[in-house]
């Protein structure tokens, strides 16, 4: 299995810049469910030993049908309910986001080379992929108006944080990241239904809209 | 400790059980279990006290940081008896003045009431700088809610904010200094901070911070400004309690760290000293001018935490300058007057929530003539008068006696500036002294003498048996520590050994001394109540069957005199505000009636707090202006918000790592 984690990687940094210039939303949302179907194939990859253990296999499972499933149908649904425009509008244009993300992946690999932790051994990789998704997540929270897509950019960060924590796991640990995995989806669910109330009050959901609720 | 334990969860479930019963056990179950729990306190403290057991309990608690340890010392004992002993008048006065309030207030204010007192003792007993922050945070904003209790009064909301916000201010001086101090010894434990701190190189910022922290609490000038406001915008158990319990904390706090820190250098008992001084002179001159009987008594918390901190500072200049008596005496006498003050000020503070609820007020100008009208609570409140003014044989006078002497010797043992320290210490606690007079002068005689100036005061009656009883306690707990002050001396010595850092045998030596001059004090002074039994017995002999009337005081031949005539609180004070002069902080306001047929005149003395003018009203002032400036910064555009959090996280990461 661990033949398959230097592609596996290779692929997710390609998602978050993906992710970073895709210009509609269905996409956007598409590749949000590529990016968790990859997590989950890297659990079962990264997982120490020959072959995974039971409880990885649980932890995959659980992650492929929630990040690469569930979520993606969720936000589908919220995008058509609220019939949203089909264009993602950024902030900023699409090639300076994916300049972001490039300056990303750069800062990552950085990082990835100074900071070393000690009793930790990571595939080489890792680390600039984790970071890479972290980043761009955090790109996304910043760059775009519409707050269906600060939902994806949380969540593309929040799978960078899963795979940071992918090789660490032990049997104890599953059920920590099981409940992780819960947490996230209340989570988007409870993000789901600020999006709705946000298009209530403000017969929209770009978020540059809240200044008006400052005091 | 069991017995300690079973205390502590008595008064927490009692306040828990209020809030969760109906009716009338609901109104019960929290004024009950404190009482009961403060019962068994007592109780356990004073057992601990008589055997001279100190036991100790260690339980780890799941938290990262710190550990739930307890133990007991000499000074832990000590601080917990005006805990448990307010803790048994206060909810007693409550149980009367609350009834007939509505139950969903006072089933929270019990509950809160709890958590006070439960807390106040977790801080004296904690031995982890953790828990004893946790238990402080407990302690402090607890009476925030017991404060406003009635909210909707605009004074009284605001006098909960001013507590808040300087018990806070207060709190966290004492997190830098914990934190620095547990930083350095490797565990917040307070063994380990024990260990730790004399291998500082520098121990002064950690006392300076102390000492802001705990003088706040404390009501040390120039830090005492919430004690005026919320005194009297409290219900009156709360006054007291606060004023008599809840104060020592900040005093506890002082002792404790002056044991922790080891024996430190000369000039920090110069600084309690001088501050102590400064306490004591400014809450009575600012005292003497309010015309409000619970601000009043407020300045007069400061005054005696001020006594307190003098007492402190002096024992603490007499031990490094080799004088262990002089340091014991200093040390025992300042403890004693912690417990003194919690009597009789927690007495008085009831006595003045029985003339607001029998009279309607406690602007003195709107009262006079109680006595007669209540005479119980008159009878009381004279008594914790004449405690609060060091009059013998009143405990009041032996706390204070021990001060002086304690001084004294210092003055004579002590080189140049240790001796000019002590001796303008003497000085100022004289002068003190003969103010505190004067403004319990005023409190009482302007309040339960004379004719009432109002018809509310005439129709001032005594309150009911719970809140006399409460009273009661509170007076034969004032006489009866007047009575046992040679002794206590000896109880109280190795706490003032540990306080003063002197070894026990010298403390044990100063204290037999001590008490053999107090024993012949105390006989000196009975003669004085058994006068005036002898002055009283006489009058009511002299006027036995004889007809007795009443008439108008001799009027200059002025044909319509008025209770208004009489003297008033600002013509009382006048004469000693002039002579203070400026420095004290009293202003007169005085239009003379003109012509023949004069229309207006009045004379007013206001007293507004120098402090909170000079200093804090400015600072929030500022504060405040460069909140509204700064406002520009909360744009409300959510991508920019998030924008700064990448790029600090991105920069601190770069700075770390490059």
């Amino acid at each position: 299995m661990h033949a398959f984690v230097e592609p596996l990687m290779v692929l997710l940094v390609l998602v978050n810049l993906g992710l970073l210039s895709v210009r509609r939303m269905a996409w956007c949302i598409r590749l949000a469910g590529v990016q968790g179907a990859l997590l989950g194939l890297a659990i079962l990859a990264l997982a120490p030993g020959a072959e995974p253990e039971p409880h990885v296999w649980y932890l995959a499972a659980a992650v492929l049908a929630i990040k690469a499933l569930a979520f993606p149908m969720f936000l589908r649904r919220t995008m058509r309910t609220l019939h949203l425009r089909a264009w993602v509008e950024p902030y900023i244009g699409y090639g300076l986001s994916l300049l972001a993300g490039l300056a990303a992946l750069l800062f990552s690999l950085w990082l990835g080379s100074r900071l070393a932790i000690p009793g930790l051994h990571l595939p080489p990789l890792l680390f600039p992929a984790a970071f890479t998704a972290f980043f761009g997540g955090l790109t996304m929270l910043v760059s775009r108006k519409k707050a269906l897509t600060q939902v994806v950019g949380f969540l593309a960060m929040e799978n960078g944080i899963f795979l940071f924590g992918a090789p660490t796991l032990a049997w104890g640990s599953t059920w920590m990241e099981l409940a992780v995995l819960l947490d996230v989806l209340v989570a988007v669910f409870v993000m789901g239904i600020v999006v709705h109330r946000i298009d209530r009050t403000f017969d929209s959901i770009d978020v540059g809209l809240f200044c008006s609720l400052r005091d | 400790m069991e017995l300690f334990l079973c205390a502590l969860v008595l008064i927490l479930a009692g306040g828990s059980l209020g809030l969760v019963l109906r009716g009338r056990t609901g109104r019960l179950a929290g004024p009950l279990g404190i009482l009961a729990g403060s019962g068994l306190g007592l109780v356990a403290v004073l057992r601990l006290l008589a055997r001279q057991e100190y036991p100790r309990l260690d339980l780890a608690w799941g938290l990262p940081v710190g550990s739930f340890s307890l133990g007991f010392d000499p000074l832990t004992l000590l601080f917990l008896l005006p805990c448990f002993g307010l803790g048994l008048a206060c909810p007693l006065y409550g149980l009367g003045a609350l009834a007939h309030e509505p139950e969903r207030k006072v089933r929270s204010h019990w509950f809160f009431f709890s958590l006070l007192v439960a807390g106040l003792a977790l801080v004296a007993v904690a031995r982890d700088g953790f828990c004893f922050l946790l238990a402080w945070e407990v302690m402090s904003l607890s009476p925030f809610f017991l404060v406003s209790f009635a909210d909707e009064k605009l004074e009284v909301r605001e006098a909960a904010w001013t507590y808040l916000v300087a018990s806070h201010l207060g709190v966290l001086a004492l997190v830098a200094m914990f934190a620095w101090l547990a930083g350095a010894a490797g565990s917040t434990h307070f063994d380990a901070l024990a260990w730790a701190a004399p291998q500082l190189a520098h121990t002064w910022p950690l006392f300076l911070l102390a000492l802001a922290g705990f003088g706040a609490k404390a009501g040390l000038a120039p830090l005492h400004v919430w004690l005026p406001e919320a005194h009297p915008a409290a219900p009156s158990h709360v006054s007291a309690f606060m004023s008599g319990a809840l104060i020592t904390a900040g005093m506890y706090g002082v002792a404790r760290i002056l044991v922790l820190l080891g024996p430190g250098p000369a000039w920090w008992g110069g600084l309690l000293l001088g501050l102590g001084l400064l306490s004591a002179l400014l809450g009575l001159a600012q005292g003497l001018a309010q015309g409000q009987m619970k601000r009043l008594l407020a300045y007069s918390s400061v005054e005696n935490a001020g006594i307190v901190f003098l007492g402190l500072g002096a024992a603490h200049l007499a031990a490094r300058g080799g004088l262990a008596p002089a340091a014991l005496l200093a040390a025992a006498g300042a403890l004693l007057h912690v417990l003194n003050h919690a009597l009789f000020k927690g007495l008085l503070f009831l006595g003045a929530g029985a003339v607001l609820h029998g009279a309607g007020t406690v602007e003195i100008s709107s009262l006079g003539g109680l006595l007669k009208r209540m005479p119980r609570t008159g009878a009381l409140f004279l008594a914790g008068t004449a405690a609060l003014a060091a009059l013998p044989p009143f405990n009041g006078f032996f706390s204070e006696l021990l001060i002086y002497l304690g001084l004294g010797q210092a003055g004579m043992g002590l080189r140049s500036a240790g001796s000019l320290a002590a001796w303008g210490g003497m000085a100022g606690l004289a002068l003190a002294g003969g103010l505190a007079l004067a403004a319990l002068a005023k409190a009482f005689g302007l309040a339960f003498l004379g004719e009432p100036r109002t018809p509310a005061a005439t129709r001032a009656h005594d309150p009911g048996r719970a809140e006399l009883a409460a009273m009661l306690l509170l007076a034969l707990g004032c006489a009866g520590m007047g009575l046992a002050a040679p002794w206590l001396v000896t109880v109280l010595a190795p706490a003032a050994a540990q306080v003063a850092h002197l070894p026990g045998m010298a403390a044990l030596d100063a204290a037999r001394d001590a008490q053999s001059l107090l024993r012949t004090v105390l006989v000196a002074a009975l003669p004085l109540p058994v006068l005036g039994l002898f002055l009283w017995a006489l009058r009511r002999r002299l006027l036995a069957g004889r007809p007795v009337g009443s008439s108008p005081t001799w009027d200059c031949g002025y044909a319509r005199p008025a209770a208004t005539m009489q003297y008033g609180p600002a013509s009382f004070a006048d004469p000693l505000a002039s002579a203070l002069g400026p420095a004290s902080g009293i202003q007169h306001d005085l239009a003379r009636p003109q012509g023949l047929f004069p229309r207006r005149a009045w004379h007013r003395v206001a007293a507004p707090d120098l402090v909170l003018d000079a200093v804090f009203r400015p600072a929030f002032g500022a504060a405040l202006w460069a909140a509204e400036h700064l406002k520009w910064l909360q744009h409300g555009r959510i991508p920019l918000y998030v924008l700064s959090i990448l790029a600090a996280l991105v920069a601190v990461l770069a700075w770390v790592l490059a």
